[in-house]
């Protein structure tokens, strides 16, 4: 009654014009995103996958699509498939990560950005090539061997498909010994 | 009327001063008017009526471009400052801090397509945005800007000022009408009651203004304030701040175009420019009444130390400031509220301060600085006195807070689970 | 002379600012005074519970978040349960207190942009509303922390939630906590004291304790009318046995009770989250799990106390890898059916007023 709740309100409006705004200018600030954002940009490192295409059927919209041919033999890592499409089509993807989630070599991770936007639908589906070009800025989503270290993929470098794997990189002594001397 | 500008008097001097207007065209004193010559007319004797009219359109395409400009700058300005205080930054693309944010707005706006509804009366459907913003523009024309400048000494310049803004009613129910549209024919039946119900505490409240000074005229009330009337009046201005923000539908009076409810109200079927020009009036309508309550109660352009113009539109812009406060802080009435906030609230107080105001003049016609001061201490406490009543006579009991209580219904076991 | 009146009938959406999405109310209007309102559904319908037949259970948590987009990790929550009951998972100690500080933190953000938006519905012109979306947006940072996503989380999964929380969500946590009273205070010194607030929602749109009982009204609607009804003290799931809070409940179920009841849950939902930030220890976050779960033969029914009320989910198994039928019990639609009933003889401007007080959420009304 009487008016005063409504100075109140209007104290608490003055109040809030003293302050600092808390929205940025988007295209030249940018809010600080956390390591683990899952952004559009799939990273994938061609050289752990082995086209087994887990995330093909983890995917809940069944966007990624794999074709795959027999390859040549690695002498340390058996047989392995060569791939020849991975596509997924980000138009339809929700982003949920149930493919990252789901890849049992640590060669799919999610991306760090999130500016894919195209004019075209078509443009939308990310095809192999682009995949293999894109910078390798993985998400630490569901890898915890990238969190481990610290990785920030929005201030750190790129990494190579050696560094993301969740086990460590066995030495040359370990090598020679498992596979040359024995 | 015009013959007080002093540009005025320049420019019919310089075109058409002979002896037959020597009295009107000789300086009173050297160099207090830029032209002397009384002889040096550039227009033969016979054609005054060219000078008059000269001058005269020169004045109001100053006045009238002027107004125009600073309405783009206080959009520009409400919008920024209603950014700062929901926590936002607000437009600052175009120009230096986004100041040519009106220009691209106005671009926009006339390229945009102009479409009619097929149903509308075209005729009143196109003019109403005229008949809305003119009035606006009329008001600026007995309002005194500075030091001997304004438009015309109208000697009824309040009753003037008031006529024409009831204008807009008028406008709001020609376009709410010819849209053809039910939410813009409820924002226009909402828009007749409730304007034409705040005039009349608008009124009431400037007839205490009138009583103290003695005069209709908005020079001579200015003159007149040796307080300002804000002292003076505290409940003439609290109501006609009230019922001119209600006049110009701003929150919380705002539900003629009460944008969550009739979703735009009067101008929900209007694009391009009209719409331009509708909400070019509504951004407008604080100006002038920053203006009127300037004049009105605090003392114009009077002032010390500064230019009497700064003064003015230092004492516009924190009126505005106000409004804007107000606007974005509250929420909106009821329609049945508003009604009875103008007829059961705003209107007795109006008569209340009235009443008193009279028998004060009654008992001092002239008073001194004393009486004044005493007049002033008289009004406050009748201002938070009558205020208090009646916030008691129409408060809601239901502001006190019901303790909560359990209903039997509750502490039925889960069956489920 | 007499004047002959007759009643309006008026759309009030699907596009409409204040329908909170594409609902559509068929209102004849007297004057301003409401006759009648036929709302109309549907125009968000996306099948998600025939969609959620065709997934693995665990790719029918990413459709969940689709339900009540405000408040995604309440759906998730009450899907993930339903799995466990469904399956006999036993998920981690870590797992249910990081879902409980989740889901209550879900609850803040929602009963914010409830705050924000109602008071939009009354005329603010967006102000409260830019206050209470600064405060949801320092919770969806914490989000993004925990799962790397804002809106559409996908954060549990059956038997826990898909990892750990990082090591720079406590601090951020610990932070918000303590800025966040302050905050609602301020809401409160805007909101709640405010005469005009007071005489739109005082003692307008009343719905009574028994009427509100027999429709089967859940959530703050049901609290704001008296009934002491919450599922966390009702039917506690998780670990809310575990934490001291109180239920915060209305006396005449008006408007202003229903928005006060949301601002005082803020406040519990806060204390829950610093009991559960206490008791939290360090653990597994995830029971071993396959991604194809095969819960056996039959069905479960699993509820939670959602932001908006009982939100249950429904599960038959055939045996299978994904779910034979799926059928979701969402509190908005629910609290819709008495629309008709609260609304009718107020005026247009409370009808809107009422009708944001319901809080519903288009994405879970059609699912």
């Amino acid at each position: 009654m009487y008016g005063l709740g409504i100075l109140q309100g209007l104290t608490v409006t003055f109040k809030n014009l003293m302050r600092k705004p808390f929205t940025i200018q988007y295209p030249e600030e940018r809010i600080p995103q956390h390591p683990r954002f899952r952004g559009e940009e799939f990273t994938w490192y061609e050289e752990r996958c082995t086209g087994c295409a887990s995330c093909a059927k983890y995917c809940p919209l069944g966007i990624i699509k794999i074709v795959t041919h027999p390859g040549k033999t690695n002498m340390q890592e058996g047989d392995y498939y060569a791939i020849d499409v991975f596509d997924i089509d980000i138009g339809r993807c929700m982003f949920c990560g149930l493919c990252v989630e789901a890849c049992p070599y640590d060669a799919l991770f999610m991306g760090s950005g999130f500016e894919e936007g195209q004019y075209r639908r078509q443009d939308l589906v990310i095809p192999v090539d682009r995949l293999r070009k894109a910078s390798k800025r993985p998400s630490t989503w569901f890898r915890p061997q990238l969190e481990d270290k610290g990785y920030n993929p929005h201030t750190g470098k790129e990494l190579s498909w050696r560094q993301v794997g969740r086990h460590q990189q066995p030495s040359q002594e370990d090598l020679k010994e498992k596979w040359a001397e024995r | 009327m015009l013959e007080g500008n002093a540009i005025f008097r320049n420019i019919y001097c310089l075109l058409a001063g002979n002896e037959g207007n020597a009295a009107y065209c000789t300086p009173l004193a050297p160099g207090q008017y830029g032209y002397a010559g009384v002889k040096f007319g550039l227009l033969p004797h016979g054609w005054e009526w060219v000078a008059y009219f000269v001058a005269g359109f020169i004045i109001v395409f100053m006045v009238v471009n002027a107004i125009m400009l600073s309405t783009a700058l206080y959009t520009w300005f409400e919008r920024r400052a209603i950014g700062r205080f929901q926590a936002r930054i607000g437009p600052n693309r175009w120009g230096p801090f986004g100041l040519l944010q009106p220009i691209a707005d106005l671009l926009k706006m006339l390229l945009k397509e102009d479409t009619v509804p097929k149903d509308a009366d075209r005729w009143v459907f196109n003019i109403a945005p005229i008949v809305m913003f003119v009035p606006m523009l009329l008001i600026f024309a007995v309002i005194p800007f500075g030091k001997s400048s304004y438009i015309a000494n109208l000697n009824i310049g309040i009753l003037f000022i008031i006529s024409v803004t009831t204008v807009s009613a008028l406008a709001i129910f020609m376009a709410g009408w010819a849209s053809a549209n039910k939410y813009a024919m409820f924002g226009a039946v909402r828009g007749v009651a409730q304007l034409v119900s705040y005039e009349v505490p608008m009124v009431l409240s400037i007839v205490g203004v009138i009583l103290l000074s003695g005069s209709l005229s908005t020079i001579s009330i200015v003159e007149s304030q040796r307080l300002p009337f804000l002292l003076l009046q505290p409940l003439g201005f609290l109501i006609f701040l009230l019922a001119a923000s209600a006049e110009m539908n701003r929150t919380p009076f705002d539900l003629i175009e009460a944008d969550s409810e009739i979703v735009a109200g009067y101008h929900i079927e209007y694009s391009g420019m009209k719409w331009g020009v509708l909400q070019a009036a509504e951004f407008a309508a604080p100006l002038a009444t920053g203006a009127i309550m300037a004049t009105l109660f605090l003392q114009g352009w009077r002032g010390t130390f500064l230019p009497s113009h700064l003064w003015f539109l230092l004492k516009v812009f924190s009126i505005v400031f106000l409004l804007l406060w107000i606007r974005a802080t509250l929420p909106r009435f009821r329609v049945d509220q508003i009604m009875g906030f103008a007829w059961k609230g705003l209107f007795p107080l109006a008569l209340i301060n009235l009443f008193v105001t009279a028998i004060e003049v009654l008992i001092w016609p002239l008073p001194n600085t004393g009486q004044l001061w005493l007049m002033v201490g008289i009004n406050w406490i009748v201002a938070v006195v009558s205020i208090v009543a009646f916030a008691n006579i129409l408060g809601q009991r239901s502001f006190r807070r019901l303790r909560p209580r359990t209903s039997p219904l509750a502490g039925v076991t889960s069956e489920v689970g | 002379m007499t004047l002959k009146t007759e009643p309006v009938t008026i759309n009030i959406g699907p596009q409409h600012p204040s329908t909170h999405g594409v609902f559509r109310m068929r209102v004849t209007f007297d004057g301003e005074v409401v006759v009648d309102v036929e709302p109309v559904l549907g125009y968000l319908h996306r099948g998600s519970e025939k969609l959620a037949e065709e997934r693995t259970y665990t790719q029918v948590v990413t459709l969940t978040d689709r339900l009540d987009y405000v408040a995604s990790m309440s759906n998730n929550l009450a899907y993930v349960l339903t799995v466990e009951k469904l399956a006999g998972i036993k998920p981690p100690d870590r797992a249910m207190y990081l879902r409980v500080i989740a889901a209550e933190l879900m609850r803040i953000a929602s009963h914010l942009v409830f705050t924000g938006f109602w008071l939009n519905d009354l005329g603010a012109l967006a102000t409260p509303l830019m206050y209470c979306f600064r405060e949801r947006e320092k919770i969806l940072d914490l989000f993004e922390m925990l799962c790397g996503a804002r809106i559409t989380l996908s954060y549990m999964r059956p038997g826990g939630v898909f990892q750990d929380a990082p090591e720079d969500f406590w601090p951020a946590l610990h932070r918000f906590l303590e800025e966040m009273p302050n905050y609602i205070d301020e809401y409160e010194g805007l909101i709640t004291g405010n005469e005009i607030v007071l005489v739109r929602a005082k003692n307008v749109g009343i719905l009574s304790a028994e009427k509100a009982v027999n429709s089967s009204i859940s959530g703050p609607i049901l609290r704001a009318s008296g009934v002491e009804w919450d599922l966390r003290k009702a039917d506690p799931y998780e670990i809310y046995d575990r934490v001291k809070f109180n239920i915060p409940f209305g006396g005449v179920g008006d408007n202003f009770d229903r928005y006060f009841v949301r601002v005082q849950e803020m406040r519990e939902s806060l204390k829950i989250i610093e009991q559960c930030v206490e008791q939290v220890e360090p653990g597994p976050v995830r029971s071993e799990v396959p991604f194809l779960v095969r819960p056996p033969k039959g069905e479960a029914y699993g509820r939670v106390e959602a932001p908006k009320g009982e939100l249950g989910f429904y599960l038959v198994s055939d045996g299978g890898i994904a779910p034979y039928r799926c059928k979701i019990r969402s509190p908005s639609f629910i609290n819709l059916t008495i629309l008709r009933d609260i609304l009718v003889g107020w005026k247009l401007a409370d009808m809107i007023v009422t009708f944001g007080t319901i809080d519903i959420n288009m994405g879970e009304v059609d699912r």
